[in-house]
């Protein structure tokens, strides 16, 4: 099942039904804290769209709050830091939607900082990845997207890699919360258009 | 007895200065007369700063408003005379009329003490930050979020790391002087306890053995150090330092006895000042210049 959660309701729920900007690190800390607790209640694995549609301005420290903080809990980073949660308890994958060009700013610059990669649905234009990604795991990403689902051998097929850099690549993928496993294949978290 | 200190008739971050020479070498509980009858403008660096230095006074300080009523009427738009009633012995009745209305004045001088003023003063600010970045400045329309976040991130820095409340204001305003060009200057002031001292709270860092004010600032502005030991800190800094670069624009913070810049090319000042006149707590000013079409 596909979670949904809507930011600026999240924002309005949590700290003041005025506001519409997502500014100020209590005020982050303090959406994160509710995004975390929703998700907990669903426990196990869980696949949760993220909207900031209807969200104004997304400032940096609140973006480092609530994105880079949910994904530092829940994701490997570039240089394979591990996530914070326990997979058993909570195995969360996350797709950003509704991100303007404003939010982006904010958001690639805490991705950045922190060697994180999230996957953003832009609508029309299809799921892109946004952040810190080597061009193997890039190559590897869309890849995957193209065929729908793939396992390693598959994937170095298309791909033109070697098995073993394909089976290393989804491997980190998927530990980058950037593919889902199931059984042998890997399955994109977005859509890809 | 009272010391008299003249403030400059263009009071802005540079002239500044002098004021904060006469008041160095003087003790917090004496007392003081700020005299700025003969002031014909001020930047909201200026505005913010003379309410950021009441702050530091034991003693609260007089204060004679500026005699043209021209000024004197502008400083109640900004909302000068409205903090600095609670801060200042007001010699004589300043100026009453409209809180605003003055299109330059972008927001009036704001006091900052918690996140919720944060949201309250960008929430305000972004329709006419838009008007002023796009109309006058000939700023991409888009330049405005981005605007709205630097506020943003430099008046966090007060509720972050000053420990008290302070000051925000935004103007814009031609710059005859040095640059002959409109721009929009944001000003966020604090009498806090400034960037050494706050990096001194993270006792996690080392430090080499020049350690004073100019090396905080270079810490905390060019690298991103925050007292925090979170990793995702510092960034706020970092961000207000690209869209300043983006924009051919200016940040320059003062704290303690030093002040330092990100200087663009159309300016001459320095990146790093020292051994200036003692003044508590963070001096932020953020200038972006009007656009020049590339010829």
């Amino acid at each position: 099942m596909i979670n949904h959660i809507d930011v600026s309701v999240v924002l309005r729920g949590t700290v003041c039904d005025l506001y519409s900007n997502l500014v100020t690190r209590p005020t982050g800390a303090a959406v994160r804290a509710e995004i975390e607790q929703q998700l907990a209640e669903l426990g196990g694995r869980t696949l949760t769209v993220i909207d900031f549609t209807h969200v104004g301005l997304l400032d940096f420290s609140c973006a480092d709050e609530i994105v880079a903080k949910l994904l530092l809990k829940y994701c490997d980073s570039a240089e394979g830091s591990r996530p914070r949660v326990d997979g058993a308890r909570g195995e969360g994958y996350f797709v950003f939607r509704g991100i303007n060009d404003s939010h982006l700013d904010a958001i690639e610059a805490v991705l950045e900082h922190h060697g994180l990669a999230l996957v953003v649905d832009r609508g029309e234009e299809g799921a892109q990845l946004v952040g810190t990604v080597g061009d193997g795991e890039r190559r590897a990403w869309e890849t995957v997207h193209q065929l729908g689902a793939a396992d390693a051998e598959e994937l170095a097929d298309a791909a033109g890699m070697s098995p073993d850099d394909a089976n290393r690549l989804l491997d980190t993928l998927c530990r980058r919360r950037l593919l889902m496993r199931l059984d042998d294949v890997y399955v994109p978290i977005g859509i890809r258009r | 007895m009272t010391t008299v200190i003249t403030v400059p008739s263009s009071l802005d971050d540079v002239t500044f200065e002098q004021v904060l020479e006469h008041l160095a070498p003087l003790p917090p509980d004496a007392k003081i007369l700020l005299d700025a009858r003969h002031v014909r403008w001020a930047s909201p660096y200026g505005l913010a700063a003379l309410l950021t230095l009441a702050q530091t006074r034991a003693v609260r300080p007089a204060f004679a408003p500026p005699e043209a009523e021209e000024t004197s009427s502008y400083w109640t738009r900004a909302g000068f005379f409205r903090h600095a009633e609670s801060l200042y012995e007001l010699q004589r009745g300043a100026a009453r009329t409209r809180q605003s209305g003055e299109s330059s004045v972008l927001l009036e001088i704001t006091p900052i003490t918690k996140a919720g003023d944060v949201h309250e003063v960008v929430g305000r600010i972004q329709q006419r930050a838009q008007a002023i970045l796009q109309g006058e400045l000939g700023i991409d329309a888009k330049a405005t979020i981005g605007f709205s976040m630097t506020l943003s991130e430099a008046c966090q820095n007060i509720i972050e790391h000053a420990g008290r409340g302070g000051w925000v204001a935004v103007q814009s305003y031609t710059w005859k002087k040095r640059l002959g060009r409109r721009v929009v200057v944001i000003a966020v002031c604090d009498a806090g306890v400034g960037f050494r001292q706050s990096l001194e709270t993270n006792q996690g860092r080392t430090r080499g053995d020049r350690w004073d004010d100019g090396m905080a600032l270079e810490e905390a502005v060019i690298r991103g150090v925050s007292r925090f030991r979170d990793p995702g800190r510092g960034q706020g800094l970092a961000g207000i330092r690209r869209y300043v670069g983006k924009w051919s624009g200016k940040l320059s913070v003062r704290s303690g006895t030093a002040r330092i810049a990100i200087v663009p090319p159309w300016d001459d000042d320095v990146p790093l000042a020292e051994q200036l006149p003692a003044f508590p707590g963070a001096q932020m000013q953020i200038t972006i210049p009007e656009r020049v079409p590339a010829r």
